[in-house]
């Protein structure tokens, strides 16, 4: 199954019963897969909305009313999605936003790159917000953490984005499904669906008392320390003897680990740190590795961006390098070998 | 004895912040006192803009979410497709529904999404502090069109409810206004159309409503209710625009 129509897969299953999209390559069979899906399906709804803002504002309007809503794009039209973004986060709703990203800046290319790093992982619209992003690196992965975000938006009540791109989402892996799509749709406690029963309610991020406003700042403060706590995930690969330790998310990751792997043939102590959590990113344990492990390589397809992240979790504990393919090129893992082998002879860094 | 005249049930007592004179207040009268008519206040929601309604919730006595700048018809149409069994409505000035949120509006009408627009019409930007809005009429003038709107630079009025009132997904469209008697028992008939409308799941309605801004005009509340009377319908004709439900006239 291709990357794009597993995410669509993943958020049926996970109970999703509304999505709105709009068309936009590489992302475009995921939006055909949901019009394929969910407009027949019982209680759901499908919309091709006239814009990614519209489509933004009608998951905001799903997820008022309870239900399980998504959208998705590709970085283009996460531009225009950011001032809905934003709303949500105030609002403190859930929602789920998969991002396949691409080259840019402007309409760039259609192909692959990880460059929207910044806008997912620092809120991306106006205000102190941020959203949990979640990194994929394989087709299964797109299944599961589509499934995940859907749990993650409803337990912390803000926008979850499923960051993955262009060659994620076109390319075609066997998956698994661990769960069954709900016979009965999940709509969250407390949503707006009508003052029946109890007084009317509203909900809003505008009041003229800047106290109240800052109040919802602290509280949603609060709340990111949490997670950051809670939810932080991360893979590691071979570190525990690393001198060398690369650190790449999502498809670059992949690349990176055939590499590892084969450096490590050749007798060279080089590990990789994969963030599965963009945000919130795991500060502490690359920070930890820095104790100990000198070199660093930090490895994306852009021109650099979670670099400042793990450059602030070292605090100038270790070098770190970087190499990027921006725009849209496709590294090759042979490619990364070479940077690798060539950084860590470089450094004089000692063999197996 | 008999009650003949009280605040609406679904109207909170907190005091309006509108100016004297402002359309507004009245309106969510209007508005409030048909949800009560019609028992519809347990499946009501309401989704005001951002503009000097941007405060509606403080008033009305039903469930309410903000919505982005000229948002609403995409939120009412999230929410409406989530919720098929609500009775949803947007409240929108024409800053926010004829000009930001122009694609929202027609796209939502020609879908023929089974929500209520409520269109206030008050020919300026009121909450910015009386900027030029795309319903400003010719030679108007506003802190952004000093010496008067200027068609040929400037455009001319926008007549979004004329514009969308073609559409095969639009069920019902009518053009009011709020600054005479008749006019308001008209604006009350022609909102209790449209929530039937919604509830008989016909389409998209809209009404329509000419409403003053006083201080933005630079006028006394009298002046402004002259104004709209007597210049404003030359320019927005009122009267039943569309009525596709079968059921004739609202007046
Ligand atoms: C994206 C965005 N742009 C601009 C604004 C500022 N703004 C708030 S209300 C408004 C227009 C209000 O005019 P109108 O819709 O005619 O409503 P009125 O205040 O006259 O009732 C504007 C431009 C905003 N809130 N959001
Ligand atoms: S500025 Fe105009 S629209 Fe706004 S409250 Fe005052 S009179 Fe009403």
């Amino acid at each position: 199954m291709d990357g794009n129509s597993a995410a669509g897969e993943g958020a049926i299953r996970a109970g999703c019963q509304c999505y709105f999209g709009y068309p936009i390559t590489p992302q475009n069979e995921l939006t055909e897969y949901m019009a394929a899906n969910m407009s027949r399906r019982k209680g759901c709804a499908f919309i091709q909305a006239e814009s990614e803002v519209a489509a933004i504002n009608m998951v905001y309007g799903a997820s008022l009313a309870g239900t399980r809503a998504m959208t998705s794009s590709s970085s283009p039209g996460m531009s225009l999605k950011q001032e809905g973004i934003s709303y949500l986060a105030g609002s403190e709703l859930p929602a789920v936003i998969v991002n396949i990203s691409r080259g840019g800046p402007g309409l760039g290319s259609i192909a692959a790159a990880q460059s929207d790093y910044f806008q997912a992982t620092r809120g991306g619209g106006h205000g102190d917000y941020r959203t949990i992003v979640l990194a994929p690196a394989s087709v299964q992965e797109i299944v599961d953490h589509t499934h995940m975000a859907f749990d993650l938006a409803d337990k912390w009540l803000m926008p979850v984005i499923v960051l993955a791109d262009g060659m994620l989402g076109q390319m075609k892996e066997p998956v698994q499904f661990h769960h069954e799509a709900p016979e009965v749709l999940p709509i969250r406690a407390n949503a707006l669906r009508g003052a029946k029963g109890r007084p009317s309610r509203f909900i809003r991020t505008c009041t003229s008392n800047v106290s109240e406003v800052e109040d919802l700042n602290w509280s949603l403060f609060r709340r990111y320390q949490l997670i950051q706590k809670e939810e932080t995930a991360f893979d590691a690969f071979e570190v525990e003897d690393a001198e060398m330790i690369v650190v790449a998310f999502g498809i670059a990751a992949r690349m990176a680990k055939g590499a590892v792997k084969n450096a490590r043939k050749d007798g060279l102590r080089v590990g990789l740190l994969r963030p599965v959590t963009l945000w919130p990113f795991p500060y502490d344990v690359i920070g930890e590795l820095g104790d100990r492990v000198k070199q660093f390589l930090v490895f994306e397809m852009s021109m650099g961006q979670m670099l400042e992240d793990v450059q602030l979790a070292l605090k100038n504990k270790a070098e770190v390098s970087f190499y990027g393919r921006p725009g849209g090129v496709i590294p090759t893992s042979s490619e990364v070998h070479r940077v690798i082998s060539r950084l860590y002879f470089q450094k004089g860094l000692g063999r197996l | 004895m008999k009650k003949v005249f009280g605040r609406p049930r679904f109207l909170k007592k907190t005091p309006f912040h509108y100016c004297a004179g402002c359309g507004h207040s009245i309106i969510h009268r209007i508005i409030t006192e048909v949800i009560e008519e019609m028992e519809i206040q347990e499946r009501v929601i309401g989704i005001p803009p951002a503009g000097c309604s941007v405060f509606a919730y403080y008033y009305f006595d039903v469930d309410m979410a903000e919505s982005a700048h000229g948002r609403g018809a995409a939120v009412a149409t999230g929410y409406k497709r989530a919720y098929p069994e609500a009775v949803v409505f947007t409240y929108q000035g024409d800053g926010d529904l004829a000009a930001i949120g122009t694609a929202e509006v027609i796209h939502t009408a020609n879908r023929g999404e089974n929500i209520t627009g409520f269109f206030v019409n008050n020919a300026v930007y009121g909450m910015t502090g009386g900027q030029m809005a795309p319903t400003t009429l010719c030679d108007q003038t506003t802190t952004t069109s000093p010496f008067g709107r200027d068609p040929r630079m400037e455009g001319y009025p926008l007549k979004i409810s004329e514009m969308i009132a073609p559409l095969n997904g639009v069920a019902y469209i009518e053009r009011t206004a709020v600054t005479t008697p008749a006019g308001i028992r008209k604006t009350k008939k022609a909102v209790r159309k449209a929530f039937e409308t919604q509830i008989r799941g016909l389409g998209f309605s809209l009404v329509e409503m000419l409403s003053p801004c006083p201080v933005n005009w630079k006028m006394s509340p009298l002046e402004s209710w002259q104004w709209v009377e007597q210049v404003m319908t030359k320019e927005y004709p009122l009267g039943v625009i569309k009525d596709a439900t079968g059921a004739g006239n609202a007046g």
